[in-house]
């Protein structure tokens, strides 16, 4: 038998071709892997694995909760109590949508040695609930009707403070002058004074002090700190945050109970220092809109995004703060603002240079904010040779005039609009989020964490931090030190704003450095809205 | 009409050789990558038959999912390309064109996730899988392909 040229051209024609493409689709894939390779060796960047604590071991920590509002029901999921009425809300929540995991994340969480033993709230409705859902018969939940009866009676190794800004401080000194334990929410204090009374008083305690900032916890975050540590980004001139939020709850306008009144609630304990008015349910329930009890947006939602940021950078103080803005979205006779800009300047802070030595130094920190938007404005570090969004995912661009990725850009092995990294440690948890401001914190990170693709809740991480220092003799990571350098950020940028003027610090002398004939904590507490030369100390 | 006919196997083979090919870069291209998962893919399907596929993304069986679906590229872009074993490509092409048409179905009302153009009911995963039927129903691998071999030996054993 003979095959002719002819007949081998049509048995075998089909072989060169299947050669050309096998050779195609094996080189153009491998090529581009091995570039990817080649990138991320010399980035070397390595993704953060999750914290290991020392175990909770021993008696259950008898902790108490003084405030249970809706942040303080949030902590209280956190340590493993979730009411019967969220309980049923979430049943029905997970009935209307399968991919609603919320209870079952709450489930499956990893039981602390906790053990809830008192709750502390000045509204009945509120107490009862706690009692209602968490005094069983074997472990009965007493109420208190003070802070202080709370922590000298004895019962209570450890106090989660969850109350309005003006209270943290009172409270968390208290407790700490009597070594009990505390979490307390952001921002730390409500004025200048208590900043450092507090500090005084966490350095003196055997108590071990936590602010919950509990994005501390997201490993987006600790690998971010990896990337920046090793000059991925170059110099880092400027970082730019957000808040953009458009809804009533993200106003701070939120639900005020029916059954509020002057015998459910205690009124005069509500006020504490802040200035005596007639009972008023919408001063109670939305006290985040007036600087008497709250701080606005300095306080409430700058400080998430200073303290992530100190947390990656460690930058601490700026040197000066500017801020403007007004009541823009929401003139409701509130007195913080609701669109406000920040620019605190670091002159002295780099993040590493690739360039001459001495060319670069200095940046500024952008916080711009507005209740009347919920465009999602990304968190963005923007430096000589690379420019990287940081949430709960990470993402980094190389700039088209980096000095470290010259040659790669040239030789087209970078481009300044193709990532050179990215981490997602959520890219495998499809997960339904339903509101507008649960949205809001979990794109930044604030929510939740990823541990091996699973989600987890990182308020639950930060408690169990501050609950395994307490049983391990050890440090947590947002401590005093930490949680003064959020505080004092923050009133830098509500003083500049009531003021209209630029607010120093003496890193010498650790002080906001005054101005003549202005109480600075007057200026802070004040209601007044006029920003100019007001306040005079007479 | 030979003459006719003469074209349309011309046409034909063409069709099916285009369709190896594509196949096969599909194959290849995840064959190499051991980064590759249909995982997100199958997670975001869509449809009727939505469960189906979001149950195929599970974490013990992906590994499975995803080798099963890389031979299988791979196996019709070789036996469309060379000509031989081509009707049995054609079905496993065809069963997998109908898979990923089900999962993403262009229907309205979907939202369509990485599509480059605009589509009512008729993409083009269901076009290719169309023309897998015409490849089917016509085979060419005795006129260009290894089956030309067993073709060739046939007819010289009628001559004798």
């Amino acid at each position: 038998m003979k095959w002719t040229r002819r007949d081998l051209l049509k048995g075998l024609g089909g072989l060169p071709i299947l050669g050309a493409v096998w050779w195609a689709g094996a080189a153009s894939i491998v090529g581009k892997r091995r570039e990817r390779t080649e990138i991320l060796q010399q980035l070397n960047i390595t993704p953060s694995l999750p914290q290991a604590v020392p175990g909770i071991s021993g008696d259950p920590i008898r902790v108490g909760i003084i405030g249970f509002g809706i942040r303080g029901e949030q902590l209280c999921r956190s340590l493993g109590f979730a009411t019967k009425e969220w309980i049923a809300d979430m049943e029905l929540a997970t009935r209307e949508n399968p991919d609603n995991k919320g209870l079952e994340d709450f489930m499956n969480q990893e039981k602390l040695n906790v053990k809830l033993a008192g709750v502390c709230d000045i509204f009945d409705v509120k107490a009862e609930r706690a009692l209602n859902s968490f005094s069983t018969s074997d472990n009965t939940i007493k109420r208190y009707r003070t802070y202080q009866e709370m922590i000298h009676s004895g019962d209570i190794d450890a106090v989660v403070i969850a109350t309005p800004d003006h209270w943290h401080a009172p409270m968390a000194i208290e407790a700490l002058e009597n070594n009990i334990h505390v979490y307390v929410e952001k921002p730390m204090t409500h004025t200048i004074e208590e900043t450092y009374r507090l500090r005084e008083a966490a350095q003196q305690s055997k108590a071990v002090f936590s602010v919950g900032h509990q994005h501390r916890q997201t490993l987006s975050f600790r690998t971010a700190k990896d990337i920046v540590d090793k000059g991925t980004l170059g110099h880092v001139s400027l970082i730019q945050t957000n808040t953009n939020r458009n809804d009533d709850n993200g106003a701070w306008n939120y639900e005020i109970d029916e059954n509020a009144n002057e015998t459910t609630i205690d009124w005069e304990q509500f006020l504490g220092t802040a200035p005596k008015i007639p009972f008023n349910k919408n001063h109670f329930f939305r006290w985040r809109k007036w600087w008497a009890y709250g701080s606005g947006l300095s306080g409430d939602l700058l400080t998430h995004d200073y303290d992530r940021l100190n947390c990656v950078l460690n930058m601490g103080i700026p040197d000066s703060v500017m801020a403007s803005g007004g009541v823009y979205t929401h003139n409701d006779g509130r007195n913080v603002p609701d669109v406000l800009q920040v620019n605190m300047e670091f002159p002295n802070f780099s993040t590493g240079s690739s360039q001459l030595r001495g060319k670069e130094m200095g940046m500024t920190f952008c916080y711009s904010a507005t209740l009347g938007n919920g465009f999602s404005r990304p968190t963005i570090l923007m430096g000589h040779d690379a420019t990287m969004e940081l949430g709960n995912r990470l993402t980094i661009w190389p700039d088209g005039g980096s000095t470290r990725y010259r040659e790669m850009l040239e030789n087209e092995k970078m481009y300044p609009g193709t990532p050179i990294y990215q981490y997602d440690p959520g890219a495998n948890s499809p997960d339904a989020i339903s509101s507008a401001t649960s949205q809001y914190f979990a794109d930044k990170g604030l929510m939740w964490t990823y541990i091996n693709g699973k989600r987890v809740d990182s308020t639950f991480l930060h408690m169990r931090e501050w609950l395994s220092a307490i049983k391990n003799d050890g440090t947590v990571s947002c401590g005093i030190k930490e949680g003064f350098e959020e505080a004092i950020s923050a009133h830098m940028a509500g003083l500049s704003w009531k003021l209209g003027r630029r607010i120093e610090w003496d890193p010498e002398l650790e002080i906001i450095k005054p101005i003549e004939g202005i109480d600075l904590d007057a200026v802070l507490l004040s209601n007044e809205m006029v920003n100019t030369d007001f306040i005079m100390v007479s | 009409m030979n003459r006719n006919q003469n074209k349309i196997t011309v046409v034909v083979t063409i069709l099916r050789v285009l369709i190896g090919w594509h196949f096969l870069y599909e194959g290849i291209s995840k064959v190499y990558n051991p980064d590759w998962t249909s995982y997100g893919y199958l997670a975001s399907a869509q449809g009727p038959l939505k469960s189906v596929f979001t149950a195929l993304a599970n974490d013990s069986i992906m590994y499975w999912v995803d080798t099963l679906n890389m031979a299988a590229l791979v196996f019709v872009g070789i036996t469309l390309l060379l000509g031989i074993f081509e009707r049995i490509g054609a079905i496993v092409g065809i069963g997998l064109l109908a898979m990923y048409y089900l999962s993403h179905p262009p229907f309205p009302g979907l939202t369509q996730l990485n599509v480059e153009g605009n589509y009512w009911l008729v993409n083009k995963n269901l076009i290719e899988l169309v023309a897998l039927l015409v490849v089917y129903y016509l085979p060419t691998g005795r006129k260009f392909g290894l089956e030309y071999f067993r073709n060739r030996k046939l007819a010289k054993t009628d001559a004798l």
